[in-house]
């Protein structure tokens, strides 16, 4: 299942439906780190609300989608991470270190516009 | 007193006597005898639970009424040899009286009386023909001897269910999440941590942080015991998840000692936003929230002054 | 074993697919939530090293006994290369080749009770008890 990318103003919203296939991460990662550059885009939100499990893969490719994001000029908030997958990563040694994070959707959007009013 | 039909009827068979049916036959006797006398036996045995001082926390009455069923109970279970009914009594009765504060030696201790008070029955009964004694005691003690243990596991058992239910009680307990402001939480941990507890506490803030929006959390460990590497691992686990959520953490209340503990063992601190005290925490906390505060006097000349 | 599922692992989605029976064993067994999310994490990760590692393997899910312990019981299975040396996979930080995952010492950690058997060109099992926590 593909994960459909959303342009609100100088953001992109990812929102993550249903568990995802390696497949489908890696085709997010691409089209994301794409969409980035095209529309000159300021952040990257990444919901993960459905997800009931981040294992390492996720995590890795979570990661590294952060960090190609960050080289092409914008911030990624990874939002909506349930507690008990919180729980289960930090078990399996598993962090988001140098990746934002928020509570849900909302406040991922905070978070960004936060961040671009210290900029400015 | 032993008839002499008794006697005669156990007598015949004499040569089979450890066979099953002649252990049946020598049990149904023996029932027949400790039904015959049950109001004496029972009054015996509560006179030398009285005596031996045990089950003090309960009344005369209470104890006559717990004896007249237990009683009953043993009488039936030495009958029909199955302990079902017995246990589901003596669970009940542990149930009850567990939490009046009866210890498992009492327990133990009554049953073990009623044991003796039926056998020195038997012995006055079939005093006159030891052979015949020692076959019915053959027929009574593993019956009797599987009640005891019966009774005593069941008391153990739910002493030790009762003992899991408080434990757990105390746990949720001494893990409180505390809203304090808007967006702001306080853990304050007391006393050892041992895995399951430090399981249980990271779980209930990260559902803390998410019913209460939490955007920082300080930690208070001014009442931990102790810190070792694991229980060290364990809070950087806590911060770490906790920021997977969206929320910060500032650990306070870390002693000299325990700051020296954890760099001794190499635990990585660096990651951790450490606050001297809880009240440092909170003023931090209410900063980087936005939060300002003033007493109330300095407050109202400032509103004058705009 | 009664009730086990065998489940082929040779593609991705077939993660997915062991994934959600551990899940829903799990749940007849009566974990807590997230003692489910950790056994569907268990999954994924060993599902994620036979895909790796031998392209192949099955999984087998099932409840498990042990006195008056239950728990789930989570085999994975290849004929795969093998480890050559268990002691440096278990090692935290240890893997090969391609670079996925942090591998066996974050499951071990997830676990209760976790066994490794591999011999170089036969293949790897791995077997993972997990125990409902009893008094919850």
């Amino acid at each position: 299942m593909e994960v459909p990318i959303l342009k609100q103003g100088d953001y992109l919203i990812a929102t993550i439906q249903a568990a995802l296939t390696d497949a489908d991460l890696l085709k997010l990662h691409y089209a994301l780190v794409e969409k980035v550059g095209k529309q000159r885009s300021k952040g990257v939100i990444i919901d993960v609300t459905a997800l009931d499990v981040l294992d390492s893969f996720a995590t890795r490719t979570l990661r590294s989608l952060a960090h190609m994001v960050r080289l092409r000029g914008a911030t990624t908030v990874i939002c909506g991470i349930q507690p008990e997958v919180a729980f289960t990563m930090v078990q399996l040694g598993l962090t988001l270190e140098g990746i934002s994070t928020a509570l849900d959707l909302e406040e991922g959007l905070a978070l960004l516009m936060l961040s671009k009013r210290r900029e400015v | 007193m032993p008839t002499k039909k008794d006697a005669l009827q156990f007598e015949g068979k004499t040569n089979v006597d450890t066979s099953d049916e002649s252990r049946s036959e020598l049990l149904r006797q023996l029932v027949a005898h400790l039904r015959e006398n049950r109001t004496q036996l029972r009054q015996e045995w509560a006179r030398r639970i009285t005596e031996a001082k045990l089950l003090t926390a309960m009344s005369q009455d209470e104890i006559f009424a717990e004896a007249t069923t237990i009683y009953d109970n043993y009488v039936d279970a030495l009958q029909s040899g199955t302990f079902e009914a017995l246990q589901t009594y003596a669970r009940d009765l542990s149930e009850r009286i567990i939490p009046r504060g009866v210890e498992t030696h009492e327990v133990i201790g009554i049953v073990l009386l009623l044991r003796d008070v039926l056998a020195r029955s038997l012995f006055a009964k079939y005093q006159h023909d030891f052979a015949l004694l020692n076959r019915i005691l053959d027929a009574y003690e593993p019956a009797a001897n599987r009640i005891a243990n019966t009774v005593a596991v069941s008391f153990v058992q739910e002493r030790e269910r009762t003992i899991r239910q408080q434990q757990e009680a105390i746990r949720e307990l001494s893990t409180p999440v505390l809203q304090v402001r808007d967006r702001l939480l306080i853990l304050p941990i007391i006393g050892v941590i041992d895995p399951q507890r430090a399981r249980q506490l990271t779980e209930q803030l990260l559902r803390g942080i998410r019913t209460n929006r939490a955007k920082l959390v300080v930690i208070d460990i001014t009442g931990v015991a102790a810190m070792d590497s694991n229980v060290a691992n364990n809070l950087v686990q806590t911060v770490e998840a906790s920021r997977l959520l969206g929320a910060s953490v500032i650990v306070t209340g870390l002693s000299p000692e325990i700051a020296q503990t954890l760099v001794t063992i190499g635990v990585d601190l660096s990651k951790m936003n450490t606050v001297g005290d809880l009240q440092g925490g909170i003023e931090e906390a209410e900063r980087f929230l936005g939060y300002k505060v003033v007493p109330v006097g300095e407050a109202a000349i400032e509103d004058q002054r705009r | 074993m009664a009730n086990e599922t065998f489940v082929t692992i040779a593609s991705v989605s077939d993660i997915i697919t062991a994934r959600e029976h551990g899940r829903n064993i799990g749940k007849a067994l009566g974990f807590s939530s997230t003692d489910l999310t950790i056994i569907a994490t268990i999954i994924s990760e060993v599902a994620r090293n036979i895909l790796l590692y031998a392209k192949t393997g099955e999984m087998i899910l099932g409840p498990t006994k042990n006195g008056t312990r239950e728990g789930i019981i989570i085999i994975a299975k290849d004929k795969g290369p093998g480890i050559p040396d268990i002691t440096l996979a278990m090692h935290d930080g240890y893997s090969t080749g391609k670079g996925l995952g942090l591998g066996l010492p974050g499951v071990r950690r997830l676990t209760d009770e976790f066994e490794i058997i591999s011999e170089v060109g036969k293949g790897t099992t791995v077997t993972v008890r997990k125990w409902v926590m009893q008094n919850e």
